[in-house]
């Protein structure tokens, strides 16, 4: 059994909207048809056009760690619903079937391991959880990878995949922006570094806290990431947005990211700047 | 009155009548029908003010008379110097700051601008800024801290603007700087939401040591109208989102979020600017005082560990 598909305790599953189980998978972007196998081999991204794939915590993991060594934490801290807020369902009915869904670790997992013989603190978000929405789970969630790292002095790296916050927590997950950036400011005090991983997409409360705080930002080629959604824009300014609004290397051309990083050389870059930084 | 909101149509009608009395001039008779149908407005007015709905108040706020934070700047305050500009790429009228006085203390002041016509809205954008107008609240924070000078900001914005220049300027990481330098800033921090809190446009000069709230303003993740149709894939849901965003001063305070509830005049805020600013004015006051003698790492300290504080979540007994 490939190791995608087997039941690891404590790592999130993928999605199956987002990675189709069988043998083959279709190019979301050039339409070529891949190899399953393939697809493993270049980091779920496209051979023939480097079309990135949206994946998981468990496929980060696998990529970024030395085997073996990552180890999840905190899955016991679960979303309330203090609002009791309901919309066309009751919240307590999306986050049941979400649990259920894509396991107990919210739209965030956080943990430690190795990278390269260097130990980190690591949060990956987890998209298909409520579309990857920050409420209160998340940013208690990440201010605790803060402290991991103020606690055992590693650096820590997170990979963002976000919607935005997550409404049926109203201004609860507002004051996540503020907190989670409020955290980062002790991990800069005490010269720790913060590498954010941008991934598709990355928009809302999350990039406009700690995503866009990273010491050193990385994105993966063609992720969206801004603000405001281009709908949104869109339907503001009445006018079709142009090619490549808001993408990785609009982000990189502004001024906004330090460098696009294709997966396969994710792993390999971390290392490198974490070993110029520690 | 020139803008009259739907639910006070009633005290309207009254005050049309009175008017149409008054202008038949004064037999004792009608004096005295007159200042009857006074009365029953102030009680109309009362008993509607009494028990307003989260999406009445969120009318209230939105009120083109209300008070703005120019107008705080000069009635609450003694003294006011408007700064201009972010130092980097130009000055957004949709956020004003500068050095002020209030009593004994010298601040320095910063709050989101909306306009009053057409033309002003267009120049202040509606009280939606961009990127420069966060960061030229950034450099006055860095000069408030220079200074040892208290901070005070007002709260009043639909949202940051969505558009494609604030964009390709950085509007997240415009508003994640802002959030990243106030939970670190070495001098007292009181925010004020005076209207419209939209999500991280107005948290974005939103972190602070106290937060008040006058009574009608909102505060929340999203505007009504837009969780509306994201949630209820249609804009017609608005009080129902209103109401389950909880997005008013007394909700906030009782989850923790807002420090304190600023009452209001009956009416509103516009309906009597003057008690309104002394109202702000004495409480602006207390809240500078009660932090003047806290030393600047127990600010910060204190700052950090409310934030960390907030949210809501369950924690399983056992890891599973
Ligand atoms: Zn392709």
């Amino acid at each position: 059994m490939p190791w995608f598909q087997r039941k690891t305790k404590n790592i999130q599953e993928t999605s199956p909207r987002e990675m189709p189980d069988g043998l083959w998978t279709k190019c979301d972007r050039c339409g070529e048809i891949i190899y399953k196998k393939q697809l493993e081999e270049h980091a779920y991204t496209c051979p023939k056009c480097n079309y990135h794939f949206r994946i998981g915590t468990a496929q980060y993991v696998k990529l970024l760690f030395d085997d073996g060594t990552f180890v999840e934490t905190d899955t016991h801290i679960r979303s309330a619903d203090p609002l009791e807020f309901v919309d066309t369902k009751p919240y307590t009915e999306r986050l049941r079937d979400a649990y259920r869904r894509f396991g107990p670790s919210d739209a965030l997992t956080i943990g430690y391991g190795s990278i390269g013989g260097q130990r980190i603190s690591f949060g990956c978000m987890n998209f298909a959880f409520i579309g990857g929405s920050m409420g209160s789970v998340v940013g208690e969630k990440f201010v605790r990878a803060v402290r991991r790292s103020l606690q055992e002095h590693v650096p820590l790296v997170v990979i963002s995949a976000s919607g935005g916050a997550r409404m049926q927590e109203a201004a609860f997950s507002l004051m996540q922006m503020a907190k989670t950036s409020a955290a980062l400011t002790e991990l800069s005090d005490a010269g720790l570094p913060y590498i954010s991983v941008l991934t598709d997409p990355t928009t809302g409360g999350v990039s406009a806290s700690y995503a866009m705080l990273g010491d050193i930002i990385l994105a993966e080629p063609g992720a969206l990431i801004g603000f405001a959604g281009p709908r949104v824009i869109e339907q503001t300014i009445r006018k079709k947005l142009p090619e490549g609004f808001q993408s990785a290397e609009f982000q990189l051309e502004h001024g906004f990211v330090d460098m696009i990083v294709h997966r396969k050389e994710l792993r390999p870059t971390i290392i490198r700047l974490l070993r110029l930084l520690t | 009155m020139s803008y009259v909101l739907e639910f006070e149509k009633p005290i309207l009608e009254l005050e049309k009548k009175v008017a149409e009395m008054k202008a038949l001039a004064g037999t004792l008779e009608l004096d005295e029908q007159i200042a009857d149908l006074e009365r029953r407005i102030e009680e109309l007015r009362a008993e509607i003010y009494s028990k307003l709905t989260r999406w009445q108040r969120v009318q209230i706020a939105r009120h083109p008379e209300r008070p703005y934070t120019l107008d705080y700047l000069a009635h609450s305050f003694d003294e006011f110097i408007e700064l201009h500009g972010d130092r980097c790429f130009r000055d957004d009228p949709a956020i004003v700051g500068g050095l002020a006085r209030i009593g004994e203390f010298t601040v320095v002041a910063v709050g989101h601008q909306k306009g009053r016509d057409t033309k002003s809205n267009l120049y202040r954008n509606f009280g939606m800024p961009n990127p420069e107008g966060y960061r030229k609240a950034a450099r006055l924070f860095r000069l408030a801290e220079k200074f040892g000078r208290p901070v005070v900001t007002f709260l009043d914005t639909p949202g940051a603007f969505p558009g494609i220049e604030a964009e390709e300027r950085g509007q997240a990481e415009a508003i994640a700087r802002n959030l990243f330098i106030m939970a670190q800033l070495r001098v007292p921090i009181v925010v004020v939401i005076i209207g419209e809190g939209a999500s991280g446009g107005a948290l974005g000069i939103g972190v602070g040591d106290r937060i008040v709230m006058l009574e009608n303003a909102w505060y929340s993740v999203i505007a009504p109208e837009s969780c509306s149709s994201i949630l209820w894939r249609s804009w017609e849901y608005k009080e129902q989102a209103a109401e389950a965003l909880q997005l008013c001063a007394t909700d906030l305070e009782r989850h923790g979020i807002i420090d304190r509830v600023v009452p209001e005049p009956v009416g509103g805020a516009h309906r009597d600017p003057q008690t309104m600013f002394a109202t702000m004015r004495h409480i602006l006051l207390e809240e500078l005082s009660g932090l003047s003698s806290v030393p600047p790492e127990e600010l910060v300290k204190r700052r950090h560990e409310k934030f960390a504080r907030m949210g809501v979540w369950e924690e399983l007994s056992v890891e599973q």
